[in-house]
């Protein structure tokens, strides 16, 4: 772990330009309780990192405050060469770059898939109807909905509503994806092909931080996977030596739990 | 046998039932009428109890309603004579020939009779405005919003009150009355009191505290505070704040002070609509990069107010009611009207009184009742969409 930090410590300065995501020293607080301790990440463009640890750990509240969902109280947050603090002219700017899918989908149920897919295009990218909606219908064929464009998400199956959900941020054109636990309130038949649009985005080559406990895809997809336990990170290897050789006790007991 | 197919073997013989049973016929007395009562009716000792009393209730109370204000009531006349008990005609009922008499009055108030033609476009285009508001399949109905919370106001203000450079002549509002009055007054507090109780709401449930703190103590003073009193400081203590060349037109006075009062109750519905929205809703229109007020208007505000509108009908049918209160002010409303109009020595009868009240409370159950049949409607639609 301590040449993994030190690897990455010694490369961050050089290449913040090139960056997706630069965490130092971050810290949060919720109240009194510490949800995230010196918190050190660097994620460079083009990378895939797996988030995973036991629930409680702050791996969510860790991904939320990178697109400002959360707020830290102390350390620094760059995203895309923007930091992020109290300004909320560079949040908004964040916000535009970096796309997110949810645990909860929390697609807008009074909206249609289409509507869903155009709205923050229209008003916020400021695209003109028509082309928002081709933009929106080329995603929806890549996570193969196209078909449902005019249904309400409350007509879609779990994993439909997932798939619209990512084909939604992507008609942002977002930088980097953020995914919060995005298999973890599906129904198991559901999963994989949620799970495939993902590595077939991965493929693509899309910046990604996911949060979740699917290990086969942490495994096929991720360049890296971080385990974070009581608020900080623990261990970060690639995927391989992570699973075969993982270093830490606590990092062993998480494994060994998961991987019945 | 037919329906039964048999399947042989040695020692064991499987039966497989290709169709199905023809069914039997419902027992008798649980369906068609007999049934219908019984299960309904008389399902129970006491219910069958509480059958007999209500319909013993009805009894006592229906007939003599409709003698009295259909059957023994008097339609014509031009004066008290016609509603008087005479050896001819020793019952007398209501006497309508007083409210038809009077009944431009109860319309127009003092509006001056060559400029009522006024008051009856105001009319027109408020049916036309509500109509296409609350039939919902309406086309245009974005149109229809503009018109009514848009042009509507600002074409009623100058028709009713005038515009001297369109030869419509200045009709003080004190000559206002009636029907037009009780109309106007609901109007304005229906047109004002969604905006101002969305804002408060927001107010409310906003992270800033002076906001908040200022939010809070409107609606919490507003609703604990009678109309009446909130009428009377309009009226009466505000003119001793200000300059008389500043103190505004006793109607406008009357109708901030409903417009403001119902606004804080709406705050509160608007309120429970607002919390009916998961905050991931919240969370996802900010991670796409919306902006607070178009989150509200995209994401936030159509789904909540649509399960609010039962409760939003409910809040304006008290509103309509409590339009009665601004009599108390010296504004002759509708209810006022009748009031005035009852005194009137030339229909000094017996019945005369009861006969007004009477159109008054026919009136107001009229329309409310109208407003709570919508709202239930409404409440039913959104309960199919609902199940979708």
């Amino acid at each position: 772990m301590t040449a993994m930090e030190a690897v990455d410590g010694g490369v961050a300065s050089q290449m913040s330009r090139e960056s997706a995501v630069e965490i130092r020293g971050l810290n949060k607080w919720f109240g009194e309780f510490q949800v995230l301790r010196d918190v050190d990440l660097t994620l460079r463009r083009g990378e895939r990192i797996v988030v995973c640890g036991p629930s409680g750990s702050g791996k969510s509240t860790l991904i939320r405050c990178i697109n400002g969902l959360e707020v830290f109280q102390k350390g620094d947050l760059v995203v895309d060469g923007i930091p992020l603090g109290n300004d909320v002219k560079n949040l908004a700017k964040v916000r535009r770059e970096v796309g997110m899918v949810f645990q909860q989908f929390n697609l807008f149920p009074h909206l249609t898939v289409m509507e869903n897919c155009t709205l923050a295009p229209i008003n916020v990218r400021k695209i003109p109807q028509m082309q928002a909606e081709e933009i929106a219908l080329k995603f929806l064929k890549r996570v193969r909905i196209p078909e449902q464009a005019d249904k309400y998400p409350g007509q879609l199956s779990g994993g439909q509503q997932q798939r619209v959900a990512i084909a939604r941020a992507l008609c942002m054109s977002p930088k980097l994806m953020l995914f919060d636990e995005p298999t973890s309130a599906l129904d198991p038949e559901m999963v994989k092909e949620v799970l495939d649009t993902m590595v077939q985005l991965a493929v693509d080559g899309m910046t990604m931080i996911v949060v979740t406990h699917e290990m086969g895809f942490a495994r096929q997809v991720a360049d890296r996977v971080v385990f974070m336990d009581a608020g900080q990170i623990v261990e970060i290897n690639t995927p391989t030596e992570f699973f075969t050789h993982p270093q830490h006790e606590r990092t062993k007991l998480f494994l060994s739990q998961i991987l019945k | 046998m037919s329906s039964v197919a048999a399947i042989g073997t040695e020692h064991r013989l499987v039966f497989v039932r290709t169709a199905p049973a023809p069914s039997l016929p419902p027992p008798f007395a649980s369906t068609g009428v007999i049934g219908w009562t019984r299960a309904n009716l008389f399902g129970t000792p006491f219910n069958a109890v509480m059958t007999v009393l209500v319909v013993l209730l009805f009894i006592w109370v229906v007939p003599p309603l409709v003698r009295f204000l259909l059957v023994d009531a008097v339609w014509t006349g031009s004066d008290r004579q016609a509603c008087l008990a005479t050896v001819a005609h020793p019952e007398v009922g209501a006497c309508w020939a007083f409210v038809r008499e009077h009944l431009a009055y109860f319309t127009y108030g003092s509006y001056p009779i060559d400029g009522r033609w006024r008051v009856d476009i105001f009319f027109a285009m408020l049916a036309v405005g509500m109509g296409w508001l609350l039939w919902l399949n309406a086309p245009h109905r974005g149109l229809g919003a503009l018109y009514f919370f848009g042009i509507f106001p600002i074409v009623s203000f100058f028709l009713l009150y005038g515009l001297p450079a369109l030869g419509l002549e200045i009709v003080d509002t004190s000559r206002w009355g009636g029907l037009m009055v009780t109309v106007v007054v609901a109007a304005v507090g229906i047109v004002f009191s969604l905006p101002l109780g969305i804002l408060l709401a927001l107010g409310r449930r906003s992270h800033m505290p002076a906001l908040k703190t200022v939010s809070v103590v409107f609606i919490e003073f507003v609703r604990g505070v009678p109309l009446v009193t909130v009428l009377f400081m309009a009226s009466v203590m505000l003119p001793l704040f200000l300059p008389p060349a500043w103190s505004p037109d006793k109607l406008v006075r009357a109708l901030v002070g409903v417009a403001l009062f119902s606004s804080a109750y709406m705050a509160e519905v608007v309120r429970a609509g607002l919390q009916a929205i998961p905050r991931g809703q919240w969370e996802a229109a900010s991670a796409l990069g919306l902006g607070y007020w178009q989150t509200l208007r995209f994401v936030v505000l159509p789904p909540a107010l649509r399960i609010t509108i039962p409760n939003i009908l409910n809040t304006y049918v008290g509103l309509f009611k409590d339009t009665t209160l601004v009599f108390f002010v010296g504004i002759y409303d509708f209810l006022k009207t009748i009031e005035a109009a009852r005194e009137d020595p030339t229909w000094a009868t017996p019945v005369t009184s009861v006969s007004g009240y009477a159109f008054a409370a026919l009136f107001y159950f009229t329309c409310c009742y109208s407003m709570s049949r919508y709202a239930t409607s409404i409440e039913r639609r959104l309960g199919r969409s609902e199940r979708r």
